[in-house]
């Protein structure tokens, strides 16, 4: 087993840093030290992958469908608008 | 409908909502008094809106009222939009601070202070190293995705986050808003943003994971 350096990060610590690094908000040194840290942890790279796939998946939900009723509100709405304006 | 002569002399007709027309393109219409320009944004932003309003207000009634008074704002407001930010962050904004006013919920102060650990404490050994490992779901995820299965239950998910939290990952990571923006929609500091952006994309990770043990 290597030996711990006070200076490196544990995989607790590594988990906690994930958005700021992906936001790349780190230190030169703090990113340093985490990507040093994922290179000897597989644990942590799959963790980091999955944050990455759990934003990926946010972002591709598709708003629902508007329901027709609610289509023929706003089309009144707008439309009630419209003929306030002449 | 029938369009007024010369007909072949309009614009083509488009698709009451196509993925081409940018926000920009909806709002040039939408001054000129197009009707299917204004259905698309709400196509585009009328649930979104809702949700994030919810987070704001104790009922669905009333987050509706708000999202309804967002759109009155904008079709009034629209003379005066000068793009400086995008449609988007400006609708939000709007919406935000209608539901503020409306909101009869407390604003709660950022409850940033408060330890959230990312991952359960009790997934670590003695020397802060992985005792119970993630498990692997990408592949069972996006298999179920393309199958449409997944989207529904993730929706859940995010309504589900606490309030802070699902504000900041909605903008951030649904509406796909950059920190700038959402700090000014939300009214955040840039640090409390991403703290809160952290434990709401932390708590959603752990959602998936437990999904997908249950599934084996």
């Amino acid at each position: 087993m290597r030996l711990l350096r006070r200076r490196d990060l544990v995989c607790q610590q590594a988990v906690e840093l994930v958005t700021d690094y992906l936001e790349g908000t780190l230190s030169r040194l703090a990113r340093r030290r985490f990507e040093a840290h994922l290179a000897g942890c597989p644990h942590c790279t799959e963790y980091l992958a999955q944050m990455r796939e759990t934003i990926s998946v946010s972002g591709r939900l598709a708003p629902e469908d508007l329901t027709p009723q609610m289509r023929d509100e706003f089309v009144d709405l707008f439309r009630r608008w419209q003929s306030e304006q002449q | 409908m029938s369009r007024p002569w010369p007909w072949f002399r309009g614009r083509p007709v488009r698709p009451i909502l196509s993925v081409m027309d940018s926000d920009e393109e909806l709002v040039l219409r939408l001054r000129s008094g197009d009707e299917r320009a204004f259905i698309g944004l709400v196509e585009r932003y009328q649930e979104p809106m809702l949700r994030l309003a919810a987070s704001f207000v104790p009922s669905r009634a009333i987050a509706e009222e708000v999202v309804q008074d967002t759109w009155l704002a904008l079709l009034r407001g629209l003379a005066g939009f000068e793009g400086r930010s995008s449609l988007k962050s400006w609708l939000f904004a709007i919406c935000v601070n209608q539901a503020r006013k409306t909101g009869t919920r407390e604003h709660r102060s950022v409850p940033v202070a408060d330890p959230e650990p990312a991952v359960d404490p009790s997934r670590f050994d003695g020397s802060g190293g992985w005792a119970d490992p993630p498990e692997h779901w990408i592949e069972a995820a996006e298999g179920r995705l393309e199958a449409g299965k997944l989207a529904h239950r993730v929706r859940v998910w995010i309504d589900e986050l606490p309030a802070r939290q699902r504000e900041v990952v909605l903008l951030r990571d649904v509406e796909g808003m950059s920190s700038d923006e959402v700090c000014t929609v939300l009214a955040l500091s840039e640090g409390n943003q991403r703290v809160l952006l952290h434990r709401g994309r932390s708590r959603l990770r752990q959602l998936f994971e437990d999904e997908f043990r249950e599934v084996r």
